[in-house]
């Protein structure tokens, strides 16, 4: 007895590794949608481009996150199933992803922080004991580590320019911080993969994380904030007051025409 | 009725072999090291391996069409396309001949990776001139696979294979 029982424990099922995948790509998705927001309304041309391109990959990242996820979960729900006509409480991207773009400085700020995450996270799940796990990640980590030296310059430049745009640089820093810690709680589903090499343990991935963004800001002349309230419950899928309207936008085609296709 | 040989997996690769990059329509998908593997099974079924350059590029689905679309014009209608992620594309795949039609063509070639946790930040060559003194405009360009640079010698801009 005890010995299936420590075997069933390293033997993670189809439906928790869904989960998983689902979580990772939720992330990547509504990631996507945020930065797409911004093509012809960023401060320069190029920026139009730089975050259209960060969003694609994103995309591209959910799009295969999401596939296996509804594959896992053997009830025929494809990608398209799974972006499309879920409701709100079912996505369970952390809400740090979700935020409205605020200024160019949040979105600066944010991104530093998400990229930086999915950096460390991605890099980690390159040796997964899941075989498709590993191969979106082998894939994604080369592209996010081109959207965290994007952010990367940005912070500095902003930070370190003039005194209007290290405010608002500052500000987009201290409005992202309660978000942050989400992005590294380990619960139930995380500790049991973890502990079967399919996922990494979120928690594990926070002192590198901040390592990365404290000395971003530091030499962006920037202060870390005190994280005085913690915002946490997209894992669950407990939303911010903002998320509705992003699915409103990203849903509504399909929604209106059921199988459109062109 | 004679015979029809079927094709030699050979000339199935040729075939496939010289479908074009819709992005990048001087380079074929086996210049860019897309074009992963081909199978062709006893019941006379081909499949194509070919893998993204990254995660979100918009054209595999026009490359998976112009695979099967070069496959019947040799006569093979009984053809699958399969997309794998692993291992991982890198621009060290894009063969020399590759990269001296990018060059021709005004993009500049990407760098070789290696393995080094940062690429390093050498100069990029203008593809028009020959210049090594330009700059970079934007890390992000026209496609996913490109950075916008510009000539300081012959002002030109021009795109940038970015090494991945």
């Amino acid at each position: 007895m005890p010995t299936s029982t420590r075997h069933l424990a390293t033997a993670p099922s189809n439906a928790d590794v869904s989960r998983y995948a689902l979580r990772l790509g939720d992330d990547a998705l509504i990631s996507a949608q945020r930065m797409g927001e911004w093509i012809a309304a960023a401060p320069q041309l190029e920026e139009d481009v730089a975050l259209g391109n960060i969003a694609l990959d994103l995309l591209g990242q959910a799009r295969a996150l999401l596939t296996y996820a509804g594959q896992l979960e053997g009830a025929g729900r494809d990608e398209d199933d799974l972006a499309y006509l879920r409701d709100e409480r079912q996505f369970l991207n952390a809400q740090i992803f979700e935020l409205g773009n605020g200024d160019f400085g949040f979105t600066v700020a944010r991104l530093l922080v998400t990229s930086t995450y999915q950096h460390a996270l991605y890099a980690g799940l390159r040796h997964s004991a899941d075989s498709t796990l590993a191969a979106i990640a082998a894939k994604a980590v080369k592209e996010v580590d081109y959207h965290r030296d994007h952010a990367t310059q940005w912070t500095l430049r902003l930070g370190d320019g003039t005194a209007e745009s290290h405010r608002r640089m500052q500000q987009g820093v201290d409005d992202v911080w309660p978000y942050i810690s989400e992005l590294f709680e380990s619960d139930a589903l995380t500790t049991a993969l973890a502990a079967s090499g399919v996922a990494v343990d979120p928690n594990s991935l926070e002192e590198q994380v901040l390592v990365y963004v404290e000395q971003v800001l530091t030499e962006a002349t920037l202060t870390r904030p005190e994280a005085t309230v913690r915002h946490t419950g997209g894992r669950s899928g407990i939303h911010t007051e903002q998320f509705g309207y992003v699915l409103a936008e990203m849903q509504h085609l399909a929604r209106s025409h059921p199988g459109a296709k062109w | 009725m004679s015979q029809i040989a079927p094709p030699r997996p050979a000339a199935l690769w040729q075939a496939v072999a010289s479908v074009l990059d819709p992005e990048v329509p001087v380079l074929t998908i086996e210049d860019l090291g897309i074009l992963r593997d081909l199978h062709l099974d006893e019941s006379g079924h081909v499949e194509v391996v070919i893998t993204p350059t990254y995660s979100g590029c918009p054209a595999m689905d026009a490359i998976t069409a112009d695979v099967v679309e070069a496959l019947a014009a040799v006569g093979c209608h009984d053809v699958s396309v399969r997309l794998v992620l692993a291992p991982a594309w890198t621009t060290d795949w894009i063969s020399e001949v590759g990269r001296r039609k990018l060059q021709t063509y005004g993009i500049a070639p990407p760098s070789h990776r290696g393995d080094g946790p940062v690429p390093v930040a050498l100069s990029v060559r203008c593809p028009q001139c020959g210049s090594a003194d330009t700059r970079e405009l934007s890390r992000f360009g026209s496609t996913a696979c490109k950075s916008l640079w510009s000539c300081r010698s012959c002002l030109e801009p021009f795109d940038h294979f970015k090494a991945l």
